[in-house]
């Protein structure tokens, strides 16, 4: 760890993490639905200094025709990071990271989507990374969640993902960029709050099976704070659009 | 086992809430029962009718359904019919012998010569086979092709409030106007009249869909088509 560039000393100073958040603390996450008025479904997410913009088009007629599934939906997930997201350049268009992170996104969406009733068609999600600090993958699956629903595609459940980890020897929730970095665990994850089903589940590092068994826990509470959040921003946007039945 | 139910008229639901406990209640729209409970498919609103739970969805592309009547653009041809395109991924066709109740003669005529590529059809959805093969019947009046006027896109899911309650809306719109309007359940209008008169209309749907949500609606309407008449 300390044998890493620009690693500073200490992770947590005085039971604190460096932005002065609890080891059990998220960073503040905001979500805004309806932002892409040419898609039928989007959403920007701020977790933090971590911003992901989402739009979902569709269902729509499979192109090319060779990814028709008679069967189920095609669920075309595109994950992309834009060049201006990191400190460092990122070269734009797809690399293998993120072709990796678009296929991870995908396979954890898809068990929320009645996929079946999209037979013959295909789901787009595009999601680009405007901002990034650590957790990009899990805040692009709850913007995607999130613009999915406001495309009126039927849905299971929501999406709720979090990112935590170990950092100087304690677990904590929600990592930023230096605890990712220089920290000794990161394990993204996805659930459906309904069943608490985890349809991602990703860890870098070695934790033992009581610490690994205390992070899901932790994060499977995180989560349902997220779904609350999401729920919000969904029923704000279509709340106003109804006033007058609801009055 | 107890029977629950955890939402009221008009609420607000997202995918996954938990509507109903108990196989007291009955799913219907976009509500779906897994287990023993009811739960929300889609963002929609609630309406209970006794026992049964709907989900009316607030977004959303159209699916098409049996007895639904759309405007359609046609999009190509078949050997005995055009393929038509509506906003939505399904593919409908449009047959030969459901254009008109007399006998379309090939041999004498083409298949140009009714629709071309462009036209739009007033029509009703007769049958959706399993395999997702969609058919459309433009025999009976008032189905017919649409000739001349302005097509306007609405999304499927303000079409309700275009009509108004008992079609009450659309009439206002008729009466004032003085054109002819037609409704597509798929979330197209076409609108023949005036130059002037189209103008006007399409500007007043278009403020329906934008303002649907609020109340006094069908007076601004009035106000807006009565406007320098």
């Amino acid at each position: 760890m300390g044998s890493k560039v620009g690693a500073p000393e200490k992770l947590i100073v005085n039971g604190k993490r460096l932005d002065g958040r609890k080891a059990n603390e998220m960073r503040e996450m905001e979500i805004e639905v309806g932002v892409i008025p040419n898609a039928d479904g989007s959403a920007i997410v701020t977790l933090g200094g971590t911003k992901v913009i989402c739009s979902v088009y569709g269902p729509k007629e499979v192109l090319p025709r060779r990814n028709l599934d008679t069967e189920q939906a095609f669920l075309n997930c595109v994950y992309g990071m834009a060049s201006f997201s990191t400190s460092e350049r990122v070269r734009p268009g797809p690399n293998r990271r993120s072709t990796e992170i678009s296929k991870v996104i995908a396979d954890a969406l898809a068990p929320a989507i009645f996929m079946e009733r999209y037979a013959g068609m295909e789901i787009t999600v595009i999601m680009e990374i405007i901002n990034a600090n650590a957790g990009t993958r899990t805040a692009a699956i709850n913007a995607a969640s999130v613009a999915l629903a406001d495309a009126g595609i039927e849905m299971r459940d929501l999406v709720c993902s979090i990112a935590s980890g170990k950092a100087d020897g304690t677990l904590m929730l929600d990592l930023f960029e230096p605890e990712d970095n220089f920290g000794e665990v990161d394990m993204p994850i996805a659930i459906l709050p309904r069943t608490k089903e985890i349809t991602l589940l990703q860890m870098d590092g070695i934790l033992t099976k009581a610490e690994s068994k205390k992070l899901i826990d932790m994060s499977i509470k995180a989560c349902e704070e997220i779904y609350e959040i999401q729920k919000k921003a969904l029923q704000k946007k279509y709340a106003t659009e109804t006033q007058q039945e609801t009055e | 086992m107890g029977e629950k139910i955890h939402i009221k008229d008009k609420d607000i639901v997202v995918p996954g809430a938990l509507l109903a406990e108990g196989l007291e209640y009955l799913p219907s729209g976009r509500a779906f029962r897994d287990g023993e409970n009811i739960y929300a498919a889609t963002i929609g609103l609630i309406s209970v009718k006794g026992r049964v739970i709907k989900v009316i969805p607030l977004a959303g592309k159209y699916s098409p359904k049996r007895g639904d009547v759309i405007i359609a653009k046609i999009n190509g041809f078949g050997k005995f019919g055009w393929n038509l395109e509506i906003d939505s991924p399904y593919k409908i066709d449009l047959n030969v012998g459901e254009i008109s109740m007399n006998y379309v003669d090939l041999k004498n005529s083409k298949l140009a010569d009714y629709f071309k590529i462009g036209d739009y059809v007033f029509g009703e959805i007769t049958d959706i086979s399993e395999s997702g093969y969609i058919s459309l019947s433009a025999k009976r009046r008032p189905y017919r092709k649409l000739l001349g006027g302005n097509i306007i896109k609405v999304g499927p899911t303000k079409i309700p409030r275009i009509i108004g309650k008992q079609g009450s809306m659309i009439k206002t719109l008729k009466d004032l106007s003085g054109c002819e309007i037609l409704i597509g359940q798929n979330g197209l209008a076409w609108i023949k009249g005036d130059a002037e008169k189209e103008a006007k209309v399409a500007k007043a749907i278009k403020l329906i869909e934008k303002e649907s949500h609020l109340s006094g609606l069908t007076e601004k309407v009035k106000a807006m088509l009565e406007e320098k008449n």
